[in-house]
């Protein structure tokens, strides 16, 4: 599960091609217009490898944050047939981190060195993991929701350019389709349950909603920068798009079951088909994303602890005569 | 130290700047690529790679990643480093490949000319 890759707003545009083979770039740019895919060994833009490796990275590193958030209901899941599910759940997450890592790793960066990254901070993950799930609810409302939002982003950016991780997509979607009806059944037990369960999911949607909202980032600016991406099917829809998509796929279901969302703005605008609402907070968005959410701390120094714990395993079965060959697709 | 809402983080006794050694090159081991059989008496499929450092490792991280959800009858690994390819740049060898009729049930019609012949008889 995941949202869009966070560029910098204050990234220069201009520097994005400079330097490259116009020939090259041209040919590069047709068979993309044409629907091909590009795949690892082929001649590309250094910033559209860069920008690869960026978000497929972070989209890897948001599977594995992710599963602590949920993982931390696993023990305490109501009934034996929910702790199963969720374990599940979480074990799909983790595998497609395994699968979006072995995408990226295709264009050049090693995976130790995007675990690098990721556990001193360098790299980011989807914001949303840096808030705690309170409750079981909380844990109902992100497979459900979070996931919703996860799969139009991955369903849109399967149809990206990037042969090896448009087929990562393909298989981790099919798994994605599992996680929300877990997630639906669940919030549909609670708020179809006893006052106490409706009470609790309905808080639990109070919670996650702004998170939720932003999920998808800023508005991206009409820049050179987004266009280029948009032109080589590295970036398929703007956050704007997939916010709506979102919206209008999802608010009806909540409503269905006599939720309230909790901002009293939003509605649909029957006139432009668009989804009208308050403008998220997006100075809390950039100050949770930089370090300073509930959970930030906790989530690194976890993995941390993780990759320091199993070093001795992963050194004691290390064959000093192998050599890394990067993968083929 | 770090509490969480989750008891088994908690107990861990975690320090919140519990700074690691960076990994090194090789700490995730070298690639093995996984070819995915549905069921006897089809092709193996590849479908993806598995970090592991021996073959053992990587048939059971190949079993987990790719045989988790799929029906499966079988799985093989082959190291990446094994593996030999053509260059896609080079795909003008195969260019001609679909011109060659006369390698194809299609590039024969025997039809045409029987007609044709039995035409001729009848006209005689």
């Amino acid at each position: 599960m995941y949202g869009n890759a966070y560029i910098d707003p204050n990234e220069k545009a201009n520097a994005m091609i400079a330097g490259e083979d116009p020939i090259k770039l041209a040919e590069f740019e047709a068979r993309i217009a044409r629907g091909e895919k590009i795949e690892p060994k082929d001649w590309m833009p250094k910033e559209y490898r860069k920008q690869l490796i960026r978000m497929i990275e972070q989209h890897g590193h948001s599977e594995i944050i992710g599963a602590l958030p949920e993982g931390t209901w696993i023990t305490r899941a109501p009934g034996f047939k929910r702790k199963m599910a969720l374990m599940a759940k979480v074990q799909d997450e983790v595998g497609h981190a395994q699968l979006l890592y072995s995408a990226a790793e295709t264009l050049g960066k090693s995976r130790e060195d995007m675990t690098n990254d990721l556990i001193t901070g360098k790299s980011k993950y989807s914001n949303v993991f840096n808030y705690p799930a309170f409750t079981w609810a909380d844990a109902c409302i992100i497979a459900w929701l979070i996931d919703a939002g996860a799969i139009i982003n991955q369903v849109a950016n399967a149809k990206g350019s990037y042969g090896p991780y448009c087929r990562a997509l393909d298989r981790i979607c099919t798994e994605e389709s599992f996680h929300l009806k877990y997630g639906h059944d669940n919030v549909v037990t609670l708020a179809t349950g006893t006052p106490i369960q409706r009470k609790m999911v309905q808080e639990a949607l109070t919670r996650w909603w702004p998170p939720i909202m932003h999920f998808f980032g800023p508005s991206d600016k009409i820049s050179q920068h987004t266009e280029i991406l948009m032109r080589w099917k590295v970036k398929m829809a703007s956050n704007d798009d997939m916010r709506q998509q979102f919206l209008n796929m999802y608010v009806p279901k909540i409503w269905d079951l006599g939720l309230t969302v909790p901002d009293t703005a939003l509605k649909k605008n029957e006139e432009t088909g668009l989804w009208e609402y308050t403008e998220p907070d997006w100075d809390e968005f950039k100050r949770v994303i930089n370090g300073g959410g509930p959970c930030n701390a906790e989530r690194l120094a976890v993995r941390r602890m993780a990759e320091e714990r199993g070093r001795w395993v992963r050194k004691a079965l290390y064959n000093a005569s192998e050599k890394y060959v990067t993968p083929l697709a | 130290m770090i509490k969480s809402l989750d008891p088994r983080i908690t107990r861990e006794q975690i320090e919140e700047n519990n700074s690691i050694e960076p990994l090194t090159p090789m700490d995730n081991w070298e690639t093995y690529e996984v070819f995915h059989q549905k069921k006897r008496g089809d092709q193996h499929m590849h479908v993806g790679i598995v970090h592991a450092p021996n073959p053992e490792m990587a048939l059971l991280f190949g079993k987990e990643q790719y045989g988790r959800r799929n029906i499966t009858a079988n799985i093989w690994v082959v190291k990446t480093a094994n593996v030999f390819a053509c260059e896609y740049d080079d795909a003008d060898m195969f260019e001609t490949t679909p011109e060659k009729q006369y390698r194809e049930a299609g590039g024969y019609k025997v039809m045409e000319k029987i007609n044709k012949y039995k035409k001729a008889q009848k006209t005689v």
